[in-house]
């Protein structure tokens, strides 16, 4: 039951998007995003809307899998668009009862809310489908690397980040073995009030809590002894190197980020 | 020669909690380990066969007395590096010890932390995962690995920091029989071809059979040490200790003490075949 959870969701491919420097993804992302933010007419949105449908058609990741990826923003999608339905102001009344009115403006704006947030989510979605997380760990090293200057402990960071990645599966499977012991021993994790069910939990979590600490003390250890000594004097195996596509891929952003720039300016 | 790893009048007693003395596990320990060799520590739980591993990579220092390892006193700080990188170490969980959600990722760990050029350290990834016969696997994800095989990624991780010596803590303790064969040709492999030094602590006597010497450690103390024939024939000296002989020597002790007069040096099962025949014939 727990082995379904998948974090991260990587689909390992080999397309242009795939083998771009992971740096560069997360870069053009942030440009995405603000570009995003900025277009506010459905020109740009149209803009964005064929470029967002280009990448996906390039990264050769399925459209399926990154609608399925969308089902538990159905909720919040349902709420933005009740709250822009309901409480935007606007002159072209559709229908008026009680006290409520819905406008012309406010659905409009409604549905350009929507998109907005499905655009948002399916972006950084391209994201996590192309990029492993052990690379986007490396480049979020890279790029905090000059908050070292202020002593943030980027290093530090990165290395923790790496570590909870490679327990996730081994903590799960360790869940599932102490819930097997539990429920062998007449644990019943499944019916009774909420309070009980959260009460059941209790003797899974610590146990759970107590072998974690063992496995990071053996961890510490086993570190240790492969002269693990912090960032200082660390070197890469692999090297993150930017490439001739990588810069075509900044240039693109840009140009992208451009012509919304002057979608909006020009009020279109 | 220089020897691997001396123990000199080495003390260690585990530091006490609040109020409760401490636990002195070695009181006067001399043990010296020669370079290129395959040497087995044996004891029962709590005969301080970890700690005095732990002692072999300046995990632990000494509370009295001194540890060399390769001329080199473990409670130098300014060596603690070198030792390591001298004397890798193992140990029984292999989930415990693998830092990496990639196998090669993880095997480059140790040879990252030393500082290494980026090419070298992908050559030293390649060879190191060869020798343990994991490098199709060297993409994958280690929790999808058997015990075997994840305890063999472990132990490339070390020696791709091409140390001198490798020291396993029970290596074999949590993996099934496949598993445990697995490990054990590719420690013996390392031994013979590259001529690494090997220090197995362990508890299966069978293993224990394999190596070049074996030390029998007993309440802080060395019991028993010599070659395999040799201290496996002191069979009541061991049952007095907890422990076992191999299941061979077992047998023909038991089959001694009917009366029948055999051998107690035959290790491996076509020795003690051989042996078994010629005492029926005569």
């Amino acid at each position: 039951m727990l082995k379904d959870i998948t974090l991260g969701q990587y689909f390992p491919g080999n397309s242009a998007v795939h083998r771009l420097d992971p740096r560069t993804k997360l870069l053009l992302l942030i440009v995405y995003i603000v570009a995003l933010f900025v277009a506010v007419s459905w020109v740009s949105y149209a803009v964005m809307l064929v470029c967002l449908c280009t990448v996906i058609a390039i990264s050769k990741i399925p459209p399926k899998s990154i609608l399925r990826g969308m089902k538990p923003l159905v909720m919040i999608l349902i709420f933005t668009a009740v709250l822009n339905i309901f409480f935007s102001q606007g002159e072209t009344v559709l229908v008026s009862f009680w006290k409520l009115t819905i406008t012309l403006e406010g659905l409009l704006r409604a549905v350009q809310m929507m998109v907005r947030i499905l655009m948002l989510v399916s972006g950084t979605f391209l994201l996590t489908y192309t990029t492993s997380p052990i690379a986007l760990t490396d480049a979020l090293e890279s790029l905090l690397g000059p908050l070292k200057v202020i002593h943030v402990p980027v290093h530090e960071l990165s290395m923790m980040m790496c570590i909870a990645l490679r327990f996730i599966p081994t903590l799960i499977e360790e869940t599932d073995k102490i819930m097997s012991a539990q429920r062998s021993r007449g644990a019943d994790f499944e019916n009774g009030s909420l309070m009980e069910r959260v009460k059941a939990l209790i003797p899974i979590l610590v146990p759970l809590f107590i072998s974690a600490f063992r496995r990071a003390d053996e961890l510490a250890t086993a570190m240790e002894c492969r002269c693990y000594h912090g960032g200082e004097g660390r070197t890469k195996m692999k090297l993150l190197r930017y490439g001739r596509n990588d810069y075509i891929a900044f240039l693109l952003g840009i140009v992208l980020l451009a012509v919304i720039f002057t979608l909006v300016h020009f009020g279109l | 020669m220089q020897e691997t790893i001396q123990t000199e009048h080495l003390a260690y007693t585990y530091p006490g909690v609040e109020d409760t003395p401490g636990v002195a596990v070695f009181k006067d320990l001399d043990l010296t380990i020669e370079n290129g060799s395959f040497v087995a520590i044996l004891g029962s739980n709590g005969c301080g066969k970890s700690t005095l591993a732990k002692h072999f990579n300046a995990i632990l220092l000494p509370t009295g007395g001194k540890v060399w390892v390769y001329g080199m006193d473990t409670a130098d700080e300014e060596k603690l590096i070198q030792i390591r990188r001298s004397v890798g170490m193992v140990f029984q969980n292999p989930d415990n010890q693998i830092v990496a959600n990639v196998v090669e990722e993880d095997v480059a760990f140790g040879p990252e932390n030393l500082g290494i050029a980026s090419p070298e350290i992908r050559r030293r990834v390649e060879l190191a995962l060869k020798q343990v016969g994991m490098y199709e696997f060297r993409e994958h994800a280690p929790h999808l690995l058997s015990g075997g095989q994840k305890q063999r990624i472990a132990i490339a991780g070390v020696i791709a920091m091409e140390p001198k010596c490798i020291v396993l803590d029970e290596p074999t303790a949590m993996l099934d029989p496949k598993g445990r064969r697995e490990v054990m040709e590719t420690v013996l492999r390392l031994n013979r071809e590259k001529g690494i030094t090997v220090i197995l602590i362990t508890h299966h006597m069978d293993e224990a059979a394999q190596a070049g010497r074996v030390v029998v450690l007993h309440q802080g103390q060395i019991a028993a040490d010599g070659t395999p024939k040799e201290v496996f024939s002191q069979v009541d000296l061991l049952h007095r200790l907890g422990l076992a002989a191999p299941d061979t020597v077992e047998l023909c002790w038991e089959l001694d003490r009917k009366g029948f007069r055999l051998p107690l040096d035959r290790l491996t099962i076509e020795e003690c075949g051989q042996a078994l025949y010629e005492s029926v014939m005569a």
